[in-house]
């Protein structure tokens, strides 16, 4: 690592939001004011969003206090892409639960996420010379300024075992997401069935930007064992799927030229090799050296 | 079932009420215009249209126009919405007031059109039972998602026998959503700690 990182942690919506820095503003008034503005647009969010709030924008519409017409149209823009992405996934993604007592209640949580979080990360681009990464509970947004530097190394947790790393991501920019239940238990359900996928522990996404690799990631999961299957129709994004049996499945973009395409004579790093670890047919992904993880 | 036409009842108040009153919360970022509500019940149906101006474009107006709105005595839907720009409407609706049978009512709402980073976004509600049933798109960008701030390209994934995160020489860690109260004990935490 050529620059030292500065790391920042605040708690918003329950849950930690990580910030790395390095660079020229990593450790300066800059970058506090650009991570005190990350935060309060986090903090924004939750009011307008939050399912456990009652006060909020979504839990009045629900309530039908409000009406569409009055909602900020932020609102309708997160719908909008929470019913695309119910559409593009069969119903396995979905925007609106069943409740115990039989009625359906808008939670919007599986977009808000990643897209809440791609918009804070706004002011970090406002920084100069100042690469950043910012997660929030396991998701993030990626960013170097210079395609020279060290790219950021994301590690997937082994969804087995959360003190462990299955697979590293290096990202200049770029967002990646994961889901599954490893922390949380099984609140993670199938739209068409109503109950938890089966075969699935966790699926990570690495895409352009973090509201697509968020909503696609739960959206795979949620389609249990057609994760992998599906994510590979998915234009842009690549992942990896760890089965519930311990063996994984990496799934890469071969069939879409992406900007990260092996043969981008412009990408300026240049994707180095990764150790037999990717495959060339889109049609075969490689399965993991040891598709049985050893334990210790 | 006097509750559900009490519902029904306020149901047409809202909707008369909701021409009347058209709330400019749009940001900077964002643009609405035109709402259309669709109800239908039994008894009697009422349709209401209102157009709400054409946006305006620029971002720190958010709409113009306004819908106006007659008066609505409940149970007999009766608004105009006449709106600047391009969006007028009419109205006509009659709901009529003997809700003997107990029909859930399903509405349709649409909302304006929001100018988001990915284009333009409409999106519309159905309500039955005041109920949200279903949410639909009816304008949305075409194409795929692009953010020109980020010209991605993301370095092949690496997947390896599980290391302990010492030895990845990792970041960040990217997992099933960590809560708060986990936090704690992830390897994130110990991470951001580290301060490495």
């Amino acid at each position: 690592m050529s620059r030292p990182v500065q790391r920042y942690v605040e708690h918003v919506m329950g849950m930690p939001i990580s910030l790395a820095l390095r660079g020229r503003h990593a450790d300066d008034d800059a970058g506090r004011d650009a991570w005190a503005e990350v935060m309060a647009a986090l903090h924004d969010v939750d009011r307008v969003f939050s399912t456990y709030r009652e006060d909020s924008v979504v839990s009045r519409l629900d309530r039908g206090e409000v009406q569409l017409a009055d909602c900020p149209p932020e609102v309708i823009e997160v719908l909008g892409l929470g019913a695309r992405a119910e559409r593009e996934s069969g119903g396995a993604f979905r925007i609106r639960l069943a409740t115990a007592d039989g009625r359906t209640r808008l939670d919007p949580s599986g977009v808000v996420k990643g897209w809440a979080v791609e918009r804070a990360a706004r002011a970090l681009h406002a920084l100069e010379d100042t690469d950043f990464c910012l997660s929030a509970g396991g998701d993030m947004v990626c960013r170097t300024r210079d395609a020279d530097a060290e790219p950021w190394r994301v590690g997937i947790e082994d969804p087995h075992d959360p003190t462990r790393i299955i697979a590293v991501v290096p990202v200049h920019n770029g967002a990646v997401a994961t889901s599954g239940t490893a922390h949380r238990g099984s609140h993670l359900v199938d739209g068409r069935t109503g109950r938890a996928p089966e075969g699935v522990a966790s699926v990570t996404v690495v895409a352009d930007t973090l509201t697509w690799a968020d909503i696609d990631a739960t959206a795979a999961y949620a389609l249990g064992p057609e994760a992998a299957r599906w994510l590979r129709t998915r234009p842009g994004r690549r992942g990896l799927v760890v089965w519930a049996d311990g063996t994984t499945t990496l799934v890469t973009d071969d069939l879409v030229s992406g900007p990260w395409d092996a043969s981008g004579s412009g990408s300026p790093a240049g994707p180095t090799p990764a150790g037999g670890a990717t495959s060339t047919r889109p049609d075969s992904p490689t399965v993991a050296s040891s598709s049985t993880p050893p334990r210790t | 079932m006097k509750r559900n036409l009490l519902w029904f009842l306020s149901t047409i108040t809202v909707v008369v009420l909701l021409f009347g009153y058209h709330t400019s919360t749009s940001g900077s970022m964002a643009t609405t215009s035109g709402t259309v509500i669709t109800s239908s019940a039994q008894p009697g149906a009422s349709t209401q249209t209102s157009g709400q101006g054409g946006s305006g474009g620029n971002g720190g107006n958010g709409s113009s126009g306004s819908g106006k709105s007659g008066n609505g005595a409940a149970g007999n839907g009766n608004g105009n919405g006449s709106g600047g720009g391009n969006g007028s409407g009419t109205s006509a609706g009659s709901g009529s007031g003997n809700g003997t049978t107990a029909q859930p009512t399903t509405t349709t709402v649409t909302g304006g059109v929001a100018q988001t980073q990915w284009g333009p976004v409409q999106v519309q509600l159905t309500i039955k039972g005041g109920t949200i049933t279903d949410v639909s798109v009816l304008q949305q960008p075409s194409g795929n998602p692009q953010d020109d701030q980020i010209n991605s390209y993301a370095l092949p994934i690496l997947v390896q026998n599980t290391l302990n995160a010492q030895s990845a020489q990792i970041d960040m860690v990217s997992g099933a959503t960590v809560t708060s109260t986990g936090y704690v004990q992830s390897l994130q935490s110990a991470l951001d700690q580290a301060g490495l």
